[in-house]
């Protein structure tokens, strides 16, 4: 267990006092990921404008206050930046003792949706509703428990020094210990997380040295799996064919191939400057439903055009690098995990959302991280970045 | 950060996460490059859709311009009615496809749902009428006779009733004034179809898909000046419809107003003395058939001589326009167009065709002058002319001696013009004629009177009757041979036999087809309307002009005024003195020839009356009654099928008609209060500034009135004499019959 003394270097020296001792050398302002926590704080900002620009006129959700969305993204925004601090100031480590009762609780969330509790939102089962119009979206919380999860059980005996990589028996406990979850998400039906699931379940496997055997089995049993439901006909015709309207909106002219066209409409519109914020036609006009949140994107292609929509992808890009560097970076399987999964995660969910507004990926429900509106993806996310900046935080400095 | 320590890791994880690294670049990549490639290159088009998707056409239809007689009253306007229309895009999206809503509208409007339903439903080939056949994306027009409480009652409640509307709109109505009808010289509108819309799509006057288009009549051939421009506001909408903008507006044109040569009460007289004559015609014997009369039909042309302009066409049977408005309905529809109608859309004025009978002499004696005959030369006018074995008989056998031209023009002599035609036939070379020998004088005049082809009168569907010359023979033969020569007999049925011959030699010009020919029975087919254009041209002249109704096209706002002009069409191949003597003849034939027992009492020597009687054979059927007559400024046609002689059935209706025009009462003065027009309309109505039309009121019954004045009329009472009792010998097709007159007015010889 090299440098696993080395952990206490950081921030902890003799007491300092006010801003002096938050920028000091090895303190943990100067030690944080700035670009991750600047691209994901430019794209909540943006995402506010893109999100207020889509319902300022739709006086039938916004209880006739332009600001509603707005408001409550600004609010969700700084709940998920106060989240992202106390997942520093715990740190990854800590957390990684409480997996079994963040896992616990957020098996029971997801359960709980299955429950009368549950409420179904399009045609999905995977709400919580609280009273005075507050909800919760459990899915989005399993996502960080299984990451940790994971992260912690394959990490264990890599990061004791036992074992070079995890050993099968560690790989299956690993995947019983998703499949749970993965299995309860398939029930609601929510198509679109079970995928970032099996997503992450790739990342990390990939990413804490198991075997390749696991990794091309898991391919191989994705795609006969598929193959499994298109020939036995488990899923309707209709189901199939809502799956494949992003490539032929003719397969569901009233419904998804509706939204895809619509969408696509929106962007291609835009060109390479946009029509301005608030000023494109499809957004004000209301052609691209679910605009504030699964389809986002198609406000920034719409009215921020080429440039605008290229920017956050790359921003989107920023913190998926920096993703990357600091799973690489980090001392320990168990921080690299933890990080990998999380890229895993967001750069799925980023590519499956946008490309489900560009035409090139089918429709399913899914928020595009920090942009979307909608509380529980935001909590997640910054939970997210904040398991990144502690990680990159808590390795060992070199002074 | 600078001094990245140790990881410790092995090999395998760092390549993995590299891999990682690489394929998450590569997602965004693919993210960058679809985004090029949709807001970069493909965005022009994309910019287009969005364009399309958000903006919506309200259209505001033109008001379709007046059509004016004469005097600037109106033959066909407008008038606000209340309509209720469905939209069935909108019934479409609703659960039953709009059967609740239909059936909650048919209890507001007091009819049976089915009725209702039925207008809404498209037509197609199993799709029986009621439908519509109108663009399915058009507002259908429910009723458009909705009373202001039901119209309310709509509108008050639109979320009970989604996509119906109850909106004042201007809807096409035809007056009548003074009872006139010109229904088929008017024609009718009907909704604009998929395919003229696509067809007009890139011409300078696209339709839109409200339009209502001109199916026939003036609404058809001056469509496009009395429909407008429609008004199009282009309204920026969000997915629900719902305006957020507006992005352009063109305000609506309204169409300019078309004032014609009609004149209504003339109009009016010609429809009821048409009407009254066929009533009359049903009264009388016909011994040949031993039946009444049929007179199923019928037409009467009021032409201005010196210019070829309409003053009155009427067309019987006929129908109301009115029909039309709003959407026909399946019965209306099926009375005017089925079967068993008899057919009263037909303009039998313009597209009614028969053998002229008699009338067609003024034809063959221009030919023979052409042909060189001299006018005053003494030609036989025998009881009979036999041409091998064929006996050609004259009317009733009468015998004139040698007689001119011009008297064989006023007697009707047939037996003197057999003559001509014969001789000429064999100059012409006989049955077997060299290439290039016939001169074919009867023919060659009859092209040149501009028989067998349009007059060019500006209406739709003009026939071109028939000259059945050489050419035409050897066509029809052609065409027909193979029937003829099948079914044909040599000793069957007279058809059979028939048939035989024209299998044997049909394609030739043989003796007694030209003998026939010349005066105007077999196969020759005139309109009344080419009858009045040379009949007025004899009054006038000798000059043919090309037949019009149209008198000038007035915009809207009264600004621009295109006049339609008289255009001389040719001049008829016939020399002054010619048309002196036939001038003189026809006078003749009012005061003492075959129409003088109809026109006791006539004031010739004021207002001279020229006119020519036909009766022309039908193959089993009665015979066509022919009355071509003219003064120096009009020339007036009636024709009546299977009415008997042309004397007879139009002689009186006629005389009515003149009657009316020059103000002549019974007793043969002249009131000249009471003439309606003495001298054709010079000029147009008074157009006022605001572009409206000024025009006499026309109250009470035109009709009636002439009518009243004709009390003591000396021909009044005058019953028409039965047919003639001759009748054909067997196997003599050739042989014909005229009746006529008998008794006190008899013609001097």
């Amino acid at each position: 267990m090299t440098g696993a003394n080395s952990f206490s270097v950081s921030g902890y020296g003799p007491e300092r006092a006010g801003w002096t001792r938050i920028f000091a050398r090895d303190s943990v302002a100067r030690r944080l990921d700035w670009p991750i926590l600047l691209a994901a704080l430019v794209l909540s900002l943006v995402g506010s404008l893109l999100v207020y620009s889509a319902t300022r006129n739709r006086t039938e959700i916004n209880q006739g206050d332009q600001y509603y969305f707005l408001v409550r993204h600004l609010m969700n925004l700084g709940i998920g930046f106060a989240l992202m601090i106390g997942t520093i100031w715990l740190g990854h480590r800590a957390l990684r003792n409480a997996v079994p009762i963040l896992y616990g609780v957020s098996l029971l969330g997801v359960l709980l949706v299955l429950t009368p509790l549950g409420a179904t939102i399009n045609g999905s089962r995977n709400w919580i509703v609280f009273g005075g119009g507050f909800s919760l979206q459990p899915a989005e919380f399993v996502k960080v428990s299984i990451i940790l999860g994971m992260a912690m059980i394959l990490a264990a005996r890599v990061d004791a020094g036992d074992k070079p990589y995890p050993d099968h028996r560690t790989v299956m406990q690993t995947l019983g210990l998703a499949t749970v979850p993965i299995l309860i998400v398939l029930l609601m039906p929510d198509l679109g997380t079970v995928l970032v699931m099996v997503t992450i379940i790739l990342g990390v496997l990939l990413a804490s040295g198991a075997s390749n055997r696991w990794i091309f089995g898991l391919l191989l049993a994705g795609v006969l799996g598929c193959i499994a439901i298109w020939q036995l006909h488990i899923l309707d015709e209709y189901q199939i064919n809502r799956f494949a309207a992003f490539a032929n909106p003719a397969l569901d002219p009233a419904g998804v191939g509706y939204n895809t066209n619509q969408a696509r409409i929106a962007i291609g519109s835009g060109g390479l400057t946009g029509a301005g914020l608030f000023h494109g036609s499809q957004t004000t006009g209301q052609f691209v439903p679910e605009q504030q949140t699964d389809f986002v994107f198609t406000v920034a292609g719409e009215e921020l055009g080429f440039l605008g929509a290229g920017l956050i992808i790359f921003l989107l890009g920023v913190v998926l690098w920096r993703g990357c560097r600091i799973a690489r970076d980090s001392t320990e399987l168990y921080g690299t995990i933890v990080a990998a999964g999380i890229v895993a995660w967001f750069a799925f969910q980023a590519f499956e959302n946008i490309g489900m507004t560009l035409g090139i990926m089918p429709v399913t429900g899914l928020p595009l991280p920090f942009v979307s509106y909608g509380g529980s993806s935001m909590f997640a996310v910054w939970i997210a970045v904040g398991l990144l900046q502690s990680i990159k935080v808590q390795r060992p400095m070199s002074a | 950060m600078t001094n990245i320590p140790e990881t410790g890791r092995t090999p395998r994880v760092q390549i993995r996460l590299v891999v990682i690294q690489i394929l998450v670049l590569s997602l965004l990549g693919t993210l960058g490059g679809r985004l090029w490639y949709l807001q970069i290159r493909e965005g022009a088009q994309y910019q287009k859709e969005a364009s399309g998707n958000h903006v919506q056409q309200v259209v505001d239809p033109a008001v379709r311009g007046d059509i004016l007689d004469a005097r600037g009253v109106p033959l066909a306007d407008n008038e606000t009615r209340l309509v209720v229309s469905a939209s069935r895009t909108d019934l479409l999206k609703q659960k039953d496809d709009g059967k609740a809503v239909l059936t909650k509208l048919a209890g507001v409007l007091g009819v049976k749902p089915e009725d209702v339903i039925q207008k809404v439903r498209l037509c197609d080939a199993k799709t029986p009428q009621p439908c519509w056949n109108g663009s399915p994306y058009q507002p259908i027009p429910i009723t458009d006779e909705a009373t202001p409480k039901q119209a309310l009652q709509i509108r008050e409640r639109s979320e009970d009733f989604p996509g119906i509307t109850a909106e004042p709109e201007a809807v096409r109505r035809y007056p009548g004034p003074g009872k006139s009808n010109t229904a088929q010289a008017l024609g009718y509108l009907s909704p604009v179809t998929d395919d003229e819309i696509q067809k007009a799509k890139n011409t300078n006057s696209p339709y839109l898909r409200s339009d209502m288009v001109g199916r026939s009549g003036l609404e058809r051939e001056y469509d496009k000046e009395l429909r407008g421009k429609a008004g199009v506001t282009r309204y920026e909408v969000d997915n629900l419809g719902r305006v957020i903008g507006k992005a352009k507006s063109d305000a609506a044109e309204s169409g300019s107003n078309l004032v014609t040569s009609i004149d209504s009460r003339v109009q009016r007289v010609a429809e009821y003395e048409l009407d009254k004559a066929m009533k009359a015609a049903r009264q009388q014997f016909d011994k040949i058939t031993g039946e009444n009369y049929k007179a199923d039909s019928g037409a009467v042309v009021v032409m201005e001589a010196k210019t070829g302009r309409i003053v009155a066409m009427a067309s019987a049977p006929t129908y109301d326009p009115n029909v039309w408005v709003g959407g026909i309905s399946a019965k209306d529809y099926k009375a005017l167009t089925g079967k068993s109608s008899d057919y009263p859309l037909l303009n039998r004025a313009i597209q009614g065709q028969a053998a002229p009978g008699s009338t067609f002499k003024v034809v063959s004696t221009a030919a023979a002058v052409q042909a060189g005959y001299v006018w005053d030369g003494g030609y036989p006018c025998t009881s009979s002319y036999s041409v091998g074995g064929q006996v050609f008989k004259n009317f009733e056998g009468e015998n004139f001696g040698p007689i001119s031209l011009g008297r064989a023009l006023e007697v009707s002599c047939d037996t003197v013009f057999y003559g001509l035609a014969d001789q000429q036939w064999k100059k012409d070379g006989g049955i077997n004629p060299k290439k290039g020998q016939p001169k074919d004088w009867f023919f060659k005049t009859a092209h040149q009177f501009g028989l067998g082809k349009q007059t060019g009168i500006d209406l739709p569907n003009e026939v071109t009757g028939r000259v059945p010359d050489r050419q035409w023979k050897l066509d029809y033969w052609k065409a027909n041979k193979d029937a003829w020569c099948k079914s044909g007999k040599k000793d069957g049925s007279y058809v059979q036999k028939i048939y035989y011959e024209n299998c044997l030699e049909g394609n030739k010009m043989r003796e007694g087809d030209e003998i026939n020919y010349s005066i105007g029975q077999g196969d020759t087919l005139v309109t009344p309307l080419q009858e009045a254009m040379i009949y007025g041209a004899v009054a006038n002249g000798g000059t043919e002009y090309v037949p019009t109704i149209g008198k000038a096209i007035v915009s809207a706002d009264g600004k621009s005024v295109q006049e339609i002009k008289p255009k001389v069409q040719r001049k008829l191949p016939v020399s002054q003195a010619t048309l002196k003597g036939m001038d003189d003849a026809f006078a003749g034939v009012i005061t003492r020839g075959t129409a003088a027992w109809k026109f006791n009492g006539w004031p010739q020597d004021k207002i001279a009356l020229h006119g020519k009687t036909g009766t022309a054979e039908v193959y089993g059927k009665q015979t066509t009654g022919w009355l071509a007559t003219y003064t120096k400024d009009y020339s007036v046609i009636m024709t009546i099928s299977q009415a008997g002689t042309g004397s007879g059935s139009a002689g009186e209706a006629v005389r009515n008609i003149y009657s009316a025009l020059y103000g002549v009462q019974g007793d043969g003065s002249i009131d000249k209060k009471k003439a309606l027009l003495p001298e054709p309309q010079k000029g147009l109505p008074q157009i006022r500034k605001d572009g409206t039309i000024a025009a006499p009121k026309v109250t009470g019954d035109p009709g009636k009135d002439a009518e009243a004045a004709q009390k003591n009329n000396p021909s009044n009472g005058d019953s028409q004499q039965p047919a003639a009792t001759s009748s054909p010998g067997t196997g003599n097709r050739n042989t014909r019959r005229r009746p006529r007159k008998r008794g006190s007015r008899r013609m001097p010889s």
